[in-house]
């Protein structure tokens, strides 16, 4: 078996075993990465990760994760590692520090090959909105891999490394992992810390895993979680993730989101879930329907929250203290001609529409009412986590589509979320999961549970993949 | 006489002594070299994120406390938007709705001793801008302009008061006794030339007898209270002048000249910007354990207020005397030393007066000299008892500050105790029979001549002649009585 095939946790064991070393683990990745067929990087540290494995080898005692080659969504800061959120405005920037979570995995061994490609600051679900260059599904070359982490996505389902890490917004790690026939998590608002992740919308952002199992996604997981001195919305985490073991669901309540398996859910992806739901009552689940009337209305309360925020968090990029002003003869001008040129459009068309939705004579209408509505979606939530322990829907309505398909239309982009969008601003913790094929393309099944129980739901989700079996391995890729 | 009543509010901002800033761990600092206390943070660097300062909060919290505001349970931040270079996040953050110290209430004394209360409205945490220089002219004129981010994300206690006071002397006497106040607490270095304490005033008029307010307009960021009096009274005068006129104040911030005494405009408010307030998603809220608030009640030192009036009531001393001596937290602690040595009324005449004006030349504080309180208290009490008269006791003073040495040990070495009556009584004598004129004016009833005798004893006698004295025995060898 080609060293790029094994999981994350089979490459701990290889290493534990003295089946291999550090530098050939990331010697096997980096030929790949530097390939990079699928265009999933925008920067790559061949040598810095060389120079890390080499003194990983060198120690006597390994750390959890030694040697274990990693891709960064270059939405987190990397100390010397040029990192630009996707956007011309942090062209050639190098950071002074490192992410909390990055630190978290460097210190536990992990090497860090690469930073991934995304959408401009996260926005988009396409990565098309890159101001550098699309990245490709490895399923199908002409079509997107989903964004805004399309990078980090691409970069597993391709085995250009066993796992990465992205963010997640409305559906940013879920909605590409689903895309791309991988696995990928949001865990519980303030799990993980955001510590050096350039914001988007702070009150949805959080750090995640992608990978191809279930079980690599719990180990990348458990390095991550737990208080940062830094970040003041992080949290304690009760307990440590466990590495998932379950083999039956029995005695486990999942509920269907009514609201999600209707219009606008593309054939293939329903008969895909469908197929999922049986197996999960033939696990020994029961499964019964559950309403979130709310959740519909979640795109749009997300759409005014996230472009208010979003309006606020980019407020900061000028040109004046890193990147690259845009001269001009007064300060206003300045700003404008920088900001103007160096921001993309749909990261425009999201300042303006939060600029908008905070002034002054309109923020009740908009940013207030919003955010009421949030609190009801919170409590339709956990109305419902009454009832059931998990939630299941569809991750995505749509398969992936071609390449430019969408860039016309901002609303068609927005609706890929809609599944997403309502347990992010609930902050609660959900999972995709391969669960099956749509004409060849790979369909995702998302699993949400109440705030923590990231446990369970791995444990779900890993009892589910395995009566499952999907294979996560593209048609044509050769490793 | 004026038609018109001034409305003034102000609003002050106060930058918290901590040792770090709001939301960072770098050191707060004056006078370093720019741009040397700063990190990601800060600077507003991509991906960081704020952590408040519990100091910071604490003395917030203590400023409310002193201010009998209501502490929320639970107040947030807001982002507070607009871009300028000295905000690298072109955010602020700030408190809206909801700041840690609310409704509360200040009551300063007037000279004259009368109580002048002063609503607060608020008290908010906040952290401060960087300091932007303009090199080559002002503002728009600049050829180029440098920031130094040092002071940006000082904590600043923003305190803003109800429009309740009615003239620029009002206001002012508000301001000092409030800096007084919060000089006491500890919580801030409050120099208004080090822009460590700013003010700005909020300054309408209208009919007297009138309720409704009239326009105001924003007097901004005076350097002392002195500019800020004269300001404010251009201000009101200039608001009189075009409502005589019949015209109309526009709303609108403007500037005090002090080389001119012009007001000048800085920007109209009706094109001001719109913040765009709204929750600071990356904080939680503030919600200080009520135990915890207790205990910083409990701990409060005793504030100029209390201080004035127990010195008043309890102590004797003039409204002006209590005042004066509560100016700072070392000064009190000074007068209250010597006066429970000895009387109260004394020390306080001896400490605000003789004392301090002999020390302004050295440019010194009394608590900085080398006279401790115990020393005053002996030299009080050496007058007292008739040992040194009150010229010899400045002369006293005068080598107290010089030696160091308790008052009887300079009395000692300078000989400036006072004659005893039997000795004093050969002088006297000499002294009527060389001036039989004015020995005959006195006894013609010119009372006003006794100044000649008194004056004369003491030129004879070096000042060790109690003056009381002199006038008792050349009343008696004059007037026989």
């Amino acid at each position: 078996m080609a060293l790029r095939d094994l999981t994350a946790a089979e490459q701990v064991a290889a290493l534990a075993a003295g089946e291999t070393t550090s530098l050939e683990l990331v010697d096997a990745h980096l030929a790949a990465v530097e390939a990079d067929d699928v265009e999933a990087f925008l920067a790559i540290d061949a040598d810095g990760a060389r120079d890390r494995a080499r003194a990983i080898d060198a120690l006597p005692e390994r750390p959890p994760l030694a040697g274990v080659p990693i891709a960064i969504k270059d939405a987190l800061s990397t100390r010397d590692i040029v990192t630009t959120s996707g956007s011309r405005m942090l062209e050639g920037f190098r950071p002074v520090y490192t992410a909390t979570c990055v630190q978290r995995l460097e210190d536990a061994g992990a090497v860090v090959v690469g930073k991934t490609n995304m959408d401009e600051f996260a926005m988009g679900s396409s990565t098309e909105n890159s101001a550098y260059k699309d990245t490709l599904n490895p399923w199908d070359l002409q079509r997107v891999p989903g964004g805004s982490s399309g990078g980090s996505a691409a970069s597993v389902a391709q085995r250009q490394v066993p796992w990465s890490l992205g963010s997640d917004t409305g559906g940013s790690i879920r909605q590409p992992a689903a895309l791309c026939g991988i696995v990928g998590m949001k865990p519980t608002y303030g799990a993980i810390s955001r510590y050096g992740l350039i914001a988007f919308a702070s009150s949805l952002d959080q750090v995640g895993p992608f990978a191809r199992t279930v079980e690599d996604a719990a180990l990348l997981l458990r390095h991550m979680v737990g208080r940062d001195p830094m970040d003041s919305t992080s949290l304690d985490w009760p307990g440590e993730i466990t590495l998932p073991t379950a083999t039956d669901l029995a005695g486990l309540r999942v509920g269907v989101v009514e609201e999600l398996m209707g219009e606008g859910i593309e054939p293939g992806v329903r008969a895909a879930v469908d197929a999922s739901l049986k197996a999960i009552e033939d696990l020994g689940a029961t499964v019964v329907p559950v309403s979130l009337p709310s959740a519909l209305s979640g795109l749009a309360t997300y759409y005014v929250l996230a472009p208010a925020e979003c309006s606020s968090n980019l407020a900061r990029f000028d040109g004046i203290r890193y990147g690259h002003p845009v001269p001009a003869d007064n300060l206003l001008d300045q700003y404008e001609m920088t900001r103007g040129q160096l921001f993309g459009p749909e990261v425009k068309r999201r300042i303006m529409l939060g600029t908008f939705a905070l002034a002054s004579g309109y923020y009740d209408q908009y940013y207030g009412r919003a955010q009421r509505v949030r609190t009801l979606i919170v409590r339709e939530f956990e109305a419902a986590f009454q009832d059931v322990d998990l939630l299941a829907s569809p991750t995505s309505p749509t398969v992936a589509f071609p390449l430019g398909d969408r860039t016309a239309d901002p609303y068609a982009m927005y609706l890929a979320d809609v599944c997403t969008i309502p347990v992010s601003l609930a902050g609660l913790p959900a999972i995709s999961i391969p669960c099956g094929l749509s004409d060849g393309l790979p369909v995702g099944l998302q699993l949400a549970g109440p705030a923590f129980s990231e446990n369970r739901l791995l444990d779900a989700a890993h009892a589910l993949e395995k009566a499952l079996a999907f294979d996560t391995r593209p048609p044509g890729l050769t490793t | 006489m004026s038609e018109f009543e001034p409305v003034i509010g102000v609003e002050i901002h106060v930058q918290l002594s901590t040792n770090t800033k709001m939301f960072c761990g770098c050191e707060l600092s004056f006078g370093d070299p720019p741009n040397t206390h700063t990190c990601p943070v800060c600077l507003a660097h991509p991906g960081v994120l704020p952590v408040v300062n519990e100091e910071a909060v604490r003395r917030a919290l203590m400023i409310g406390l002193a201010l009998g505001c209501e502490i929320a349970p639970r107040s947030i931040f807001h982002r507070k938007n607009y871009f300028y270079p000295d905000l690298p996040k072109a955010y602020q953050v700030s408190q809206f709705d909801i700041p840690i110290c609310g409704r509360g209430e200040f009551v300063a004394i007037r000279e004259d001793g009368s109580e002048l209360r002063v609503g607060i409205t608020r008290a908010h945490l906040e952290e401060d801008a960087a300091k932007l220089t303009h090199l080559g002219g002002r503002r728009a004129g600049a050829e180029e302009s440098v920031v130094d981010f040092n002071r940006g994300g000082t904590p600043l206690v923003e305190i803003v008061t109800e429009p309740d006071l009615r003239s620029a002397s009002d206001a002012v006497t508000f301001l000092r006794q409030l800096r007084q106040t919060l000089l006491f607490l500890g919580v801030s270095d409050c120099s208004m030339e080090e822009g460590s304490m700013r003010a700005d005033a909020n300054v309408s008029i209208r009919p007297v007898g009138t309720h409704e307010f009239g326009t105001k307009t924003e007097l901004k960021n005076m350097n002392s209270f002195r500019f800020l009096e004269r300001g404010m009274d251009a201000e009101i005068a200039r608001q009189e002048e075009i409502l005589r006129d019949g015209g109309r104040v526009s709303q609108e911030t403007v500037h005090y000249e002090p080389e001119t005494g012009h007001i000048t405009s800085l920007r109209s408010k009706e094109e001001s910007h719109d913040y765009r307030y709204f929750p600071e998603p990356d904080l939680v809220p503030v919600a200080p354990d009520p135990a915890w608030v207790d205990q910083l009640r409990d701990d409060l030192p005793e504030l100029p207020l209390s201080l004035r009036r127990r010195m008043v009531d309890d102590m004797g001393l003039s409204a002006e005397d209590a005042l004066v001596l509560t100016e700072s937290p070392e000064l009190v602690a000074y007068f209250m030393e010597a006066a429970a040595l000895a009387d109260p009324k004394a020390c306080a005449n001896w400490i605000r007066g003789e004392l301090r004006a002999q020390l302004r030349e050295a440019g010194t504080e009394p608590w900085e000299s080398k006279v401790t309180p115990a020393h005053v208290a002996a030299l009080v009490d050496l007058l007292a008892i008739g040992t040194v008269s009150v010229p010899a006791a400045k002369e006293v003073l005068a080598g107290m500050i010089e030696t160091g040495d308790e008052p009887a040990a300079v009395v000692e070495a300078k000989g400036l105790a006072q004659m005893d009556e039997s000795d004093l009584a050969g002088v006297i004598a000499a002294i009527v029979e060389a001036n039989p004129d004015q020995a005959q004016q006195l006894r013609d009833g010119k009372d006003k001549v006794m100044g000649f005798f008194v004056g004369q004893a003491m030129k004879q006698t070096g000042g060790r002649a109690d003056p009381q004295a002199v006038q008792k025995l050349v009343r008696e060898l004059v007037l026989g009585s």
